[in-house]
């Protein structure tokens, strides 16, 4: 199944936060109340109504000031951990199409606690009832020909989708791009998920869960060994 | 913009000061980015450290204020070191005219000034002229009284040392940034300037912008693809309402409003239009009666006649002297001047200097009329902060305006482009078009004249038919700003019929037998169609972006303006590969025998100064067809505040004296005297520069974007921008509230500590700066806590246009 996939090109983003909105646009996803927490970034983390979050960080890389944008969202990884970890393909799905990863309302009636814990990038929100939600890719503007909202939207070329051979071949070309200018540049995780990412500086400067820990990822492969390893994937995801 | 939004990608450098292109205008980063991948580089020269920096290559930092001495330390840099367009600027500008003898700059001021009034004499001033009235010129540019050699001398005090002890940008950066914006003085090479508020909300606002022109006339950068001067307007038809006379000074189509001393048409038409005795200078303001008349035939139809001077005298005068500029206007109404007030798309409580003032003023007026989507602080100003509504006499009248999608009409953006929309949804309730608004108002007065009043012809007689089935039609409104053929006439031979539509202004006339609302949109709407309508997306044969039947871009579908600037003198490209126009011509014995140019509509279609074998021909024209004398002006004789730049302090400013004269401030800036106009510069009680600005998250006085959930979630409140040294210096922790004051208002907001500000090394000392969005008001969000930034800002501005200096006062933070 190759699937869909996103190239994020972090090296383009300026942070207008407009992929933000067309996402809580197209889902019709209420507003959080807010107050200014001393930073741009707003609201403060990802939740049950907000899927997609640019994240704002200020860092001194070389003697030189950077500010670093990191449009977050879920990853869509090609072995998800978190369907892994709930068993239930009525709660939680992939689309064999495009290899969307799906929540849907009967993800209540999961372990809700271990899906989220099982996820190595601190994707997955519960509401109060134990739902789950996150970026579902707008698979039904995918599904009928559309693009996602927040690539839609995006005027620098930092969101990109498409079938995920040409996605990949687009995030490799440009990395030999940008890596002339920024050595340190690298994509990250891209064979393990759908959302790849390319950054410039050291991932951890951008977010403590740009990049899985390694561990998260052996596990998501070691699929028959899943239930034995739970408590292991518990601890790396609270790192 | 000289050039356009798309062409921003055929940049080799981009220079982004006084704006802050990534937040404020995001879709012109498709373009920057785009030119970033093709190697070029972008600067970005800005006090803040902001989300433009975080993509540029090079990034730098100077004092609110100081743009002048920054820019000027470049054109020294450029003059120093030869890096200018010889060919360019020796033929093309003005740099090889001769200043006469009364013209001379000592101390910080230019000749001519007049203390008392705050005013300069401009014609101490003038060229030289020769026996026919033609400037003397001398293209060696090595005459002691050339503009050039005036030029560097003017600037031979900017050098880093000085530029950096006033702008507080490290000289290493200022000689950085000079050696990458001037290698696009090499031929082939461009370099664009993105420019918007940051310059033009200042004492010197003009001059900022003057001081960049210059630069780019050195480095024939001028005409050019990827070139340019450009300006970054700050809502999507800043441009076309500027077109149509939003500003008291100009009528539709920049001509001039008429002053009381214009006292027949023919007076006003001797007064503004240009006279050249140069047969080289097309000086195309010399057709300015054909304008100005067709436009007083689509003022007044049939009315209009020879016999009554087409109606000229209908019109209101303004007195000679005297300024009607926003600043001005609210402080007559500050003074009780004024008893009604039009509120329309606006909301000064919060989007003008000094919004104490502003609030006060409209408490002396009889009524108001609020025309907007919603309530705003504006409309309900007689219950916001500090009003006492019972002792408020002003009747606030709303009258629901529908939003722009929901009505069809033109924009015209930042890049001269016209594009027609259609409308989407209807308008909800009962709000009207703005179009529909104006037409009832209009018929309403035109009602109540007939029945009797003071003068009552202007109003009986204006022509007012652009209703179709009692609606505005804005295709007759179109139809109308382009112009018809008032009867069957035949120009240059061709034959028009009456009741037809001009093809393009080179066939107004003065004498009645044309109508045209504004003469620079003649073109727009002809008998082949609405041409802003089109969506054609092929490109150009040069394929430099031009897409010339996308929309409709003035003057007569022009895409790059000055753009026979872009050509050697032969005619041919400077810039072989990304060629804006180019003259092909047929060739004989070493001489152009036919006319024809390809490319961009050209600015002109005559023939080269010279042949392919160097010969002068005597049928060419200089490529600057605006300017009386056909040069670019490095030399501006008409600004109201010197014909070459100089650095200035603001009207608050962290020094006690301008490090570069003995003026501190612009000595013909307005200053304005009410109570509620107090100053403080050099004080010990607001040490710290101030400045304002937008994010990308809302949008102007925030009327739109604020009761926007998903918006306001982005950036719920109003916020001080400051440096970790003086938080430490104040105790203030990241993210809690404080004050900020200055001598004229206070606000409350939440401190963001940041390293994207820096401490200012000035004049030995160190400055702070903060910043703060200019997007809130009391009125929402409901808390009423966040309050508009420009209660800080002063009542001055630019001598020359009045803009107020919103970028450069002086404030405190106090922690709560």
């Amino acid at each position: 199944m190759p699937g869909k996939s996103f190239f994020i090109d972090t090296s383009l983003c300026m942070a207008c936060k407009g992929c933000q909105v067309a996402c809580k646009q197209w889902h019709d996803l209420p507003a959080e109340k807010t107050v200014n927490r001393g930073t741009y970034q707003n609201p403060a983390d990802l939740s049950f109504v907000t899927y997609k979050l640019v994240r704002f960080n200020e860092t001194v890389v070389d003697g030189k000031l950077k500010w670093l944008f990191f449009s977050d969202q879920c990853r869509h990884c090609m072995e998800p951990p978190c369907e892994v970890t709930a068993e239930d393909p009525k709660a939680i799905f992939r689309d064999p199409a495009t290899g969307a990863v799906l929540f849907t309302a009967d993800s209540k009636d999961i372990d809700t606690q271990e899906v989220i814990e099982a996820c190595p990038y601190n994707i997955p929100r519960a509401a109060r009832d134990g739902t789950l939600a996150k970026c579902d890719m707008c698979n039904d503007r995918v599904r009928n020909g559309l693009l996602p909202a927040c690539v839609k939207t995006c005027p620098t070329g930092a969101m990109n989708f498409g079938d995920r051979d040409e996605m990949l071949v687009m995030a490799r070309k440009r990395l030999a791009t940008v890596k002339k200018i920024h050595p340190k540049a690298k994509l990250l995780d891209p064979d393990d998920v759908r959302v790849i990412y390319l950054v410039t500086e050291d991932p951890m400067l951008y977010h403590s869960f740009a990049v899985a820990s390694n561990s998260a990822f052996d596990i998501s492969r070691k699929v028959a060994l899943n239930k034995l390893l739970k408590p292991l994937t518990r601890l790396t995801a609270g790192l | 913009m000289t050039n356009h939004w798309i062409d921003i990608r055929n940049s080799d450098c981009i220079l982004i000061m006084g704006s802050n292109a990534a937040e404020n205008h995001p879709i012109s980063f498709k373009y920057v980015t785009e030119a970033q991948r093709n190697g070029a580089k972008v600067i970005n020269v800005d006090p803040r450290f902001t989300r433009t920096s975080s993509r540029a290559d090079i990034y730098t930092s100077l004092r609110s204020g100081t743009d002048i001495a920054f820019l000027g330390g470049m054109i020294k840099y450029i003059l120093d070191n030869k890096l200018y367009n010889k060919d360019y600027v020796a033929n093309y500008t003005n740099a090889g005219f001769i200043v006469g003898e009364d013209f001379k700059f000592k101390d910080g001021l230019f000749s001519g000034y007049d203390a008392k009034n705050r005013k300069y004499d401009k014609s101490k001033w003038a060229f030289d002229m020769d026996a026919k009235g033609v400037p003397k010129m001398d293209i060696s540019l090595n005459n002691s009284r050339c503009v050039f050699q005036l030029l560097e001398n003017h600037f031979s005090r900017y050098n880093t040392r000085l530029v950096s002890s006033i702008t507080g940008t490290p000289e290493a950066d200022l000689v950085e940034v000079y050696k990458t914006y001037a290698a696009t003085g090499a031929r082939g090479k461009a370099g664009t300037i993105m420019y918007a508020m940051g310059w033009t909300q200042h004492t010197v606002g003009v001059q900022n912008i003057r001081t960049m022109a210059i630069i780019q006339l050195l480095l024939g950068n001028m005409g050019v693809a990827g070139g340019g001067v450009n300006a970054l307007r700050g809502e999507s038809n800043v441009q076309g309402s500027t077109d149509h006379c939003l500003l008291w000074h100009i009528w539709p189509g920049y001509l001039k409003t008429p002053r009381a001393s214009n006292v027949s048409l023919d007076a006003y038409n001797k007064k503004w239009t240009p006279k050249s005795n140069d047969p080289l200078s097309a000086n195309w303001w010399q057709n300015y009666p054909k304008y100005s008349v067709s436009l007083l035939k689509s003022f007044f139809g049939e009315k209009a006649n020879k016999a009554n001077d087409f109606g000229y005298d209908l019109l209101p005068k303004v007195d000679d002297g005297t300024d009607y500029s926003w600043l001005t206007l609210f402080d007559k109404m500050y003074k009780d001047a004024l008893k009604g007030f039009f509120a329309w798309g606006q909301n000064p409580a919060c989007s003008g200097a000094n919004s104490n003032k502003t609030r006060k003023a409209m408490a002396k007026l009889d009524w108001m009329v609020n025309v907007n989507l919603f309530d705003n602080e504006t409309g309900s100003f007689w219950k916001g902060p500090g009003m006492k509504p019972s002792t408020i006499k002003t009747e606030v009248f709303m009258l629901p305006a529908c939003v722009s999608v929901e009505k069809e009409g033109s924009i015209t953006n930042s890049g001269r482009w016209m594009q027609w929309r259609y409308q989407g949804p209807k308008p909800l309730g009962n709000s009207l078009s703005d179009g529909n608004i104006i037409m009832e108002l209009g018929n309403k007065i035109k009602e109540v004249y007939k029945e009797g009043g003071v003068f009552p012809e202007p109003i009986l007689n204006l022509k007012w038919d652009y209703m179709t089935d009692g609606l505005y039609d804005p295709h007759k409104a179109a139809k109308e700003i382009n112009g018809y053929f008032l009867k069957d006439v035949t120009v240059k031979d061709k034959s028009f019929k009456k009741g037809t539509l001009v093809p393009s202004f080179a066939y107004l006339q003065a004498d009645g037998s044309t109508s045209s609302a504004n003469w620079l949109y003649c073109n727009s709407y002809t008998e082949k169609g609405n041409m802003a309508a089109r969506r054609s997306k092929e490109d150009a044969p040069n394929n430099i972006g031009l897409y010339p039947e996308f929309a409709w871009c003035w003057p007569v579908n022009r895409r790059i303006i000055y753009n026979r600037a872009s050509v050697d003198l032969k005619g041919q490209p400077w810039d072989k590969k990304d060629w804006v126009i180019r003259f092909a011509g047929d060739v004989k014995d070493g001489k152009y025998v036919s006319k024809k140019w390809i490319g961009d509509v050209p600015d002109g279609g005559w023939y080269p100064l010279e042949n392919p074998d160097g010969t002068k021909r005597n049928d060419a024209k200089y490529p600057f067809i605006m300017r009386k004398h056909g040069h670019g002006q490095i030399f501006g004789p008409g600004r109201a505040d010197g014909p070459f730049p100089e650095h200035y302090e603001p009207l608050e400013s962290p020094l006690g004296n301008n490090l570069m004269s003995k003026q501190r401030m612009n000595p013909a800036a307005p200053v304005y005297t009410t109570d509620a106009d107090s100053v403080a510069s050099n004080s010990p009680k607001f040490p710290v520069v101030g400045t304002t600005y937008r994010v990308s998250e809302h949008w102007q006085s925030g009327l739109m974007t604020r009761p926007q959930p998903w918006l306001l979630e982005l950036q719920p409140q109003v916020f001080v921008e400051m440096s970790e040294e003086l938080a430490k210096e104040k105790s203030i922790k990241n993210g809690e509230r404080v004050k900020v004051a200055s001598a004229r208002g206070s606000l409350e907001c939440t401190a963001i500590v940041t390293r994207r500000f820096k401490p200012f090394k000035i004049a030995g000392k160190i400055v702070h700066e903060v910043g703060l969005p200019l997007h809130f008001g009391w009125r929402w969000p409901e808390s009423g806590a966040e309050e508009s930034a420009n209660l800080l800002t002063p009542s001055t501005g630019d001598p020359n246009t009045r803009i107020p200096e919103s970028k450069a006062f002086m404030v405190n933070v106090f922690k709560l």
